[in-house]
């Protein structure tokens, strides 16, 4: 139970139940389409970038587990008013962490905030759940309009 | 739910030890608890009788079939060819050479998409399919549909989990070529009226593909009770080893119908102008075929003939409507699929947790489900649903396997609220 509880905190159900900039961007720079064709997770990226290049706002749309709708909520906090060569820092680091092969680095006051997606690392097969959103961001930032993870 | 079809309740009860003590891998334990599988649909438990099949084989009888002139080889092939008996009789084939080896139910399909599509559809000629298909028989029929311009036809499913028949009759018309159809659905549960469906079809003179991967495990198949022209299946979920599966066709069809791949074994003479076919069966098995896993089928099916099926089916029948009930008790639990005729599978959401969480959180209790969308993703659509939690029942299952499905499904409400 305990590694269930560890993968399952509070924080992740709140934001599972209640997701944060949960809506599409109408006047968006770019949108992204992710999915998991494993699972059947979906999820839209909106992104927002203003003059001076930086994240002015990130939302989603979409339907998946507890896991990548917390993963995605807490992303699009963490990505406003960020850059795109920081956020590519920031997902690095924390697929590592997802993955349980990360080092501490410069980063961990960023990755604070998405300690509590590490409890993945016990769960394999739900890594792909937490970095949907992360991949599909990416996507949106270069360009692409679709994006899987097998 | 009604009793499954052609079983006679009066069958002696199935000795649920026994089985038990027959699959080897319910000795270990998984996550420091039993291992409670509920996951047969996908591909079920190999029982100690087929595994020792092929360890036999290997050991003592092997070497290749078909073409050793000596003592190994005949007596390997006289096993091998022995087995297309054994599914003859299983399937109630009028002859043996109708079973055609392939290495799944999706190369079986796929085998009938590209020899009988390919020669005998046109343009704008139609196939029909549901809407509770599994991608293996969508995804051919729309390859066919790229290369040939065929159209293809989807007949509705109703809210419960049904085909609805006059749906069905109005699609049928003088264009329809062919009927692919599930005979019993790896998400819902549902046994559809085959027999029917293929009066329906040869009327309007279309020929009848019956995908019965889910089927052949839990209820007898007569073929020429259901009448159908194809019915394929696969090794591993009838207890067998993966890498083999079914084609039956009916002969006069198989006859008219080219080779699938060349090579090996399917040739009657070679020559570089030309070459001509090898007669049924073998005409639709070129190279060396999974030999081993052939005679691992064979020893399943016999397995199952000893146990017997009808006593499977009722065992399996009173399981599922145990679960059925207990399930239903659980706050926020949505059953899919509730038709009459159902067998075997138990698909379901909880309004509180994801069924991808689900099935996480009862791993850890040692209970394995699948959770996803079953490879049926517009059944998903139709149902409005993005995925289920789907227990599926297996000879071996007994009721403590559902009490503890139930228990761990309430370690989920104990997270989630």
């Amino acid at each position: 139970m305990d590694d269930l509880r560890e993968l399952y905190q509070e924080v992740i159900l709140d934001h599972g139940k209640h997701p944060r900039n949960f809506k599409a961007i109408e006047d968006a720079t770019s949108t992204a389409h992710g999915s998991n064709p494993l699972c059947g997770d979906q999820l839209t990226i909106y992104i927002k970038l203003s003059d001076n290049g930086l994240l002015q706002d990130v939302a989603f749309t979409g339907r998946g587990c507890a896991i990548s709708m917390a993963s995605a909520s807490m992303l699009t906090e963490l990505a406003i008013g960020k850059s795109e060569l920081k956020m590519n820092e920031i997902f690095n680091a924390f697929h590592e962490m997802c993955i349980g092969s990360g080092e501490a680095s410069e980063l961990d006051e960023e990755l604070e905030k998405l300690q509590v997606l590490s409890g993945v690392k016990e769960f394999p097969t739900r890594v792909k759940c937490a970095t949907l959103s992360w991949h599909t961001l990416i996507a949106a930032l270069s360009g692409d309009i679709e994006v899987t993870t097998e | 739910m009604r009793s499954v079809s052609n079983v006679k309740e009066k069958a002696e009860p199935l000795d649920i030890k026994k089985v038990r003590e027959d699959f080897p891998i319910f000795r270990q334990s998984m996550n420091e608890s039993p291992l409670v599988f509920l996951d047969s649909a996908a591909s079920a438990q190999k029982p100690q009788q087929v595994i020792d099949s092929i360890r036999e084989v290997y050991e003592n009888e092997y070497a290749n079939v078909h073409r050793g002139l000596y003592q190994l080889s005949e007596l390997l092939t006289q096993r091998y060819e022995g087995v297309r008996d054994t599914i003859c009789n299983y399937i109630n084939a009028e002859h043996s050479h109708e079973i055609i080896f392939t290495k799944n139910a999706t190369e079986s399909i796929n085998l009938v998409a590209n020899s009988f599509g390919r020669t005998f559809l046109e343009k704008g000629d139609e196939v029909v399919i549901t809407e509770l298909e599994h991608h293996a028989n969508i995804v051919p029929w729309q390859l066919l549909r790229e290369e040939k311009g065929i159209v293809l036809k989807i007949a509705p499913i109703d809210d419960t989990g049904d085909i609805i028949m006059s749906e069905f009759e109005k699609i049928l018309g003088p264009r329809t070529k062919l009927v692919a159809i599930s005979h019993m659905s790896n998400v819902l549960g549902t046994i559809l009226p085959v027999a029917e469906i293929t009066k329906m079809a040869h009327l309007v003179g279309a020929k009848v593909l019956v995908d019965g991967c889910q089927s052949v495990t839990h209820i007898p198949i007569d073929i020429q009770k259901l009448g159908c022209d194809f019915f394929v299946f696969s090794g591993h979920k009838l207890y067998g080893p993966s890498g083999v599966g079914v084609l039956y066709g009916r002969e006069n069809i198989l006859e008219k119908m080219p080779p699938y791949m060349g090579g090996g074994d399917m040739i009657s003479s070679v020559t570089f102008e030309k070459s001509t076919w090898a007669s049924l069966p073998h005409k639709f098995e070129a190279g060396t075929p999974a030999i081993v896993q052939v005679i691992g089928l064979g020893a399943a099916i016999d397995y199952i003939n000893s146990i017997g099926l009808k006593q499977i089916s009722i065992h399996e029948h009173n399981v599922l409507k145990y679960a059925t009930q207990n399930l239903l008790k659980i706050d926020g639990l949505r059953l899919i699929g509730n038709s009459v005729e159902k067998a075997s599978i138990l698909s379901f959401t909880l309004d509180v947790a994801h069924p991808h969480d689900i099935a996480t959180i009862i791993d850890r209790s040692g209970v394995a489900v699948r959770a996803g969308h079953h490879c049926a993703q517009p059944l998903m659509q139709r149902m409005d649903i993005p995925a289920t939690v789907r227990a599926s029942i297996g000879m071996y299952n007994n009721y403590t396997d559902i009490d503890l499905l139930i228990e761990a499904i309430n370690k989920v409400h104990e997270i989630f609220s």
